[in-house]
């Protein structure tokens, strides 16, 4: 009995390797027909689904598959074939990330400051449960009250349109805020009181406490905090999919409508078939591998924790 | 100047403060408004094809309800093993792989299930669904359970293992017993998080517009339903966007607040 | 005729490179207490826990030398750091009972704590455990104080009353040798007074090791005394003779309060 119950549960936790090696090998072998046909030029190409004549294509690649995913034939009558790019979403993921987190960092560092260190007990412990509850609201909601109410008032302030890389980029700061808190706050408290209180002692001011004892203290679990966030935002795919724009068009200003991996997988996976669909799982693939990049970076470089 | 420094710098920590406090009063209040605007009771008696939601909400249960038979058992027994069994470096590997698949992308995790269940099936599947939320639930249930059994005392084992009793023996009669709330009250969490998922359904189990327990088809998702309805371009279908909204928020709030509920109560 | 012996015992945790415990020899006499003292880090716990292999929860451990435990039907002895099977492990732990210097009740009622070890050892029989576990709170000196409230939780019982639960929980498996690991170094004056008393009560039934970094104590209860230190048994004697009449220095200085 000992030893079944011992197997069992090794098994289960087996599990998650297998899937993790799963999902890899997956993307990889679904995205393969895309890989085949763009190579890296995928990642620097803008052109999604766009038809091009033969004679140019032929000259960039030496087996070209067309829509159906068939093999291109000298003899297909054919004379456009269509080609997919991912530059779009992956910029689009990027800088989403990326505004959403410069919106996010002072507020989230502004709350974990007050729930570690200047709120009393009972506040601290009440707006924690709050900024908890905001982090547990689903990103569909996200979705819709960043289109419906947010997103104008943005477009007002900024002008342009209401569904861009702006607005998406914010709302997903709003998103990753209450994370990026929760862990700073943790992080801050690990700082052990006898620090503190020494340089009180020493005539020292909160703010000079925050800044020269807690934070250099905490620097490394801050950072680690930041770059998990960024390792979420990146994979985020609902709340964007209702602000972005969903076009595959380079942002030419900050409030240009554009589209994000997660989006593009989002809304074209349903239809897609083929080249197309390949091409979607190329994106997948590229999502999943940098996102597990950088989430494994925040984790063993700064997020070390004593097991 | 010093000192008005720090008082700038408090200024500011308790501002931010406001402003995170203020995003929830603003979504939760949006929700409230525009929710109940729309709400009324015959939403839990249709069906979508008759502008109601009872076949969403059910459908949004079963989908999280079958991750949870599955997420749960599975992740619990791999927790109890990293925890109680698991030493050396394979363990720490499962361990910290687990750690990054809860922050994996969903939508990465829909496309997986996509291409090893819808594609060989031949369609959407409200299992496929279901096994796409499993798989989000696991590491989750699998980091919950490690880090609230690590909270037992050393002695605890010890003293049952000095009784006679053999590993497995204390681990289920009194370790898990003893991290037996904070353990429910991850799981909680854990089914919070997942009841509010869309992504990884999308093009898994997609939704339905009919009242459905056939899980070989697709399945009707509240969650799913929200995007579509707020893509359509009538306004019926944003304000039932809108209520579906709202329920489905009070919905994921109550059952988080139940998880700390429980936690706090033990504490007392 | 010594109910334990302890022969030329040596023991090395994991991964460490010398000997915690270096070729300890000692009996631990029937019916008696035997303590335990010395400064910390001398090995005095990591002896005790040999005593009922409780190490081996945490593979690695090297062991060298004899301990061996008479079996009193077939008046033979066996060394117990023979046992490699889990079913003979069980049986050892039922015979050697342990108890830890923070109480450990599990997170159940008082009856099924006291009943914990009986069930697993496959005793079903719900007058024989109602019995068993009385005579076990009796034996505590528990019985009086929670006979009304046996089905409450064993949380809620002060700390010297979860320690004598603790005790009954190993008492009512009726064992030869009971260790004792610190038992009252996390409680208060007046329930190591009523643990003291229990264990004198105890060893007109059960031989009985402690450990203890409480000198007092020692000469209170106990009738034979080892004094460790670093790893090595300094000195054996009865306890009025380590106490009175040491014959090592070092036990001298223990004693009077040089160190440790």
């Amino acid at each position: 009995m000992e030893k079944i119950f011992q197997k069992l549960s090794l098994t289960s936790a087996s599990i998650v390797f297998v899937i993790l090696i799963a999902i890899f090998f997956t993307l990889f072998h679904a995205s393969k027909p895309a890989i085949d046909q763009f190579g890296f030029d995928f990642l620097l190409n803008p052109d999604w689904n766009k038809e091009l004549v033969v004679e140019s294509t032929l000259a960039m690649s030496d087996e070209i598959v067309d829509e159906d995913g068939m093999l291109f034939d000298e003899d297909d009558e054919a004379e456009t074939i269509t080609i997919y790019g991912g530059l779009v979403p992956i910029v689009g993921t990027f800088l989403t990330t990326i505004i959403a987190l410069v919106f996010a960092l002072p507020i989230a560092m502004g709350i974990a400051v007050f729930l570690a260190e200047i709120a009393p007990k009972n506040i601290s412990n009440i707006v924690g449960i709050a900024i908890e509850l905001l982090a547990a609201i689903p990103s569909i909601i996200f979705g819709m009250w960043g289109l419906y109410y947010f997103a104008p008032i943005v477009a007002d302030l900024v002008g342009g349109y209401q569904v861009s890389l702006l607005t998406a980029g914010l709302v997903l700061g709003v998103m990753i805020l209450p994370f990026m808190a929760a862990i700073t706050r943790d992080s801050m408290n690990t700082t052990p009181d006898v620090l503190k209180e020494s340089a009180y002692a020493l005539g020292a001011t909160k703010f000079e406490v925050i800044k020269d004892v807690i934070f250099p203290y905490s620097k490394t679990g801050i950072i680690g905090s930041i770059i998990l966030a960024l390792g979420r935002a990146l994979g985020e795919t609902m709340a964007v999919a209702f602000l972005i724009g969903s076009i595959f068009v380079l942002p030419t200003a900050i409030n240009s409508p554009t589209i994000s991996i997660p989006v593009a997988m989002a809304n074209n996976f349903g239809e897609a078939s083929g080249l197309g669909e390949s091409a979607l799982f190329y994106l997948a693939l590229i999502l999943f591998v940098i996102s597990f990049g950088v989430i494994s970076i925040a984790k063993f470089y700064f997020l070390k924790k004593a097991n | 100047m010093r000192l008005l420094v720090n008082k700038i710098f408090l200024a500011l920590s308790i501002l931010s403060a406001l402003i995170g406090l203020a995003f929830l009063g603003w979504i939760l209040s949006t929700l409230f408004i525009k929710g109940l605007s729309s709400f009324h009771f015959n939403l839990f008696l249709n069906d979508l094809i008759d502008g109601g939601l009872r076949n969403l909400i059910i459908g949004q249960f079963i989908l999280a309800a079958i991750a949870a038979a599955i997420g749960i058992p599975l992740g619990m027994a791999a927790g109890i093993y990293l925890q109680e069994y698991g030493r050396g470096k394979y363990t720490t590997l499962i361990r910290d792989l687990s750690d990054i698949m809860m922050s994996a992308p969903s939508i990465v995790i829909g496309a997986f299930v996509y291409a090893v269940v819808v594609i060989p099936t031949g369609g959407t599947s409200g299992f496929a669904g279901a096994i796409a939320l499993a798989i989000m639930m696991i590491p989750v249930v699998i980091n919950t359970t490690d880090n609230m059994l690590s909270l037992v005392p050393r002695e605890l084992r010890e003293a049952g293992i000095a009784l006679g009793a053999s590993k497995y023996k204390v681990i289920i009669d009194i370790v898990i017993k003893a991290a037996k709330v904070g353990i429910m009250t991850g799981i909680l969490l854990a089914f919070a998080r997942i009841i509010g998922e869309t992504a990884p359904l999308l093009f898994t189990s997609e939704t339905s517009n009919y009242f459905s327990l056939d899980l070989t088809e697709s399945f009707p998702s509240l969650t799913v339903s929200i995007y579509d309805l707020a893509n359509e371009p009538e306004e019926s279908s944003r304000d039932l966007a809108w209520a579906a909204s709202f329920i489905l928020t009070v919905l994921v709030l109550i059952i988080n607040l139940a998880g700390r509920f429980i936690t706090r109560n033990k504490e007392n | 005729m010594p109910i334990m012996n302890i022969k030329k015992f040596s023991f090395t945790y994991p991964k460490t490179e010398y000997p915690s415990l270096r070729n300890i020899t000692l009996p631990i006499e029937k019916n008696k207490i035997t303590a335990l003292i010395g400064p910390s880090g001398c090995g005095k716990s990591t002896l005790l826990r040999a005593m009922n292999r409780i190490h081996d929860l945490y593979p690695g451990n090297k062991y060298d030398g004899v301990i061996d435990i008479l079996d009193s039907q077939t008046n033979t002895r066996k060394n117990i750091l023979d046992i490699k099977k889990e079913d003979e492990f069980i049986k050892l732990r039922q015979r050697v009972g342990m108890i830890f210097q923070k109480p450990t009740p599990f997170p159940m009622s008082i009856f099924d704590n006291v009943a914990y070890g009986l069930k697993i050892a496959g005793i079903k029989n719900k007058t024989e455990l109602k019995d068993r576990v009385e005579d076990s709170l009796k034996g505590s000196a528990l019985w009086k104080e929670v006979h009304d409230r046996l089905g409450a939780s064993a949380m809620g019982l002060s700390g010297g009353q979860q320690q004598r639960l603790c005790i009954a929980r190993a008492v009512a498996l009726k064992p030869e040798i009971l260790l004792f690991d610190e038992p009252t170094s996390a409680l208060d004056p007046i329930s190591t007074g009523a643990i003291e008393e229990l264990l004198v009560e105890l060893k007109k039934d059960i031989s009985i090791a402690i450990v203890t970094h409480n000198m007092q104590q020692a000469s209170r209860i106990s009738d034979f005394t080892a004094f460790m230190y670093l790893g090595d048994l300094i000195e054996y004697d009865k306890t009025e003779n380590i106490f009175l009449n040491p014959k090592e220095k070092q036990t001298e200085d223990y004693i009077t309060g040089r160190f440790g």
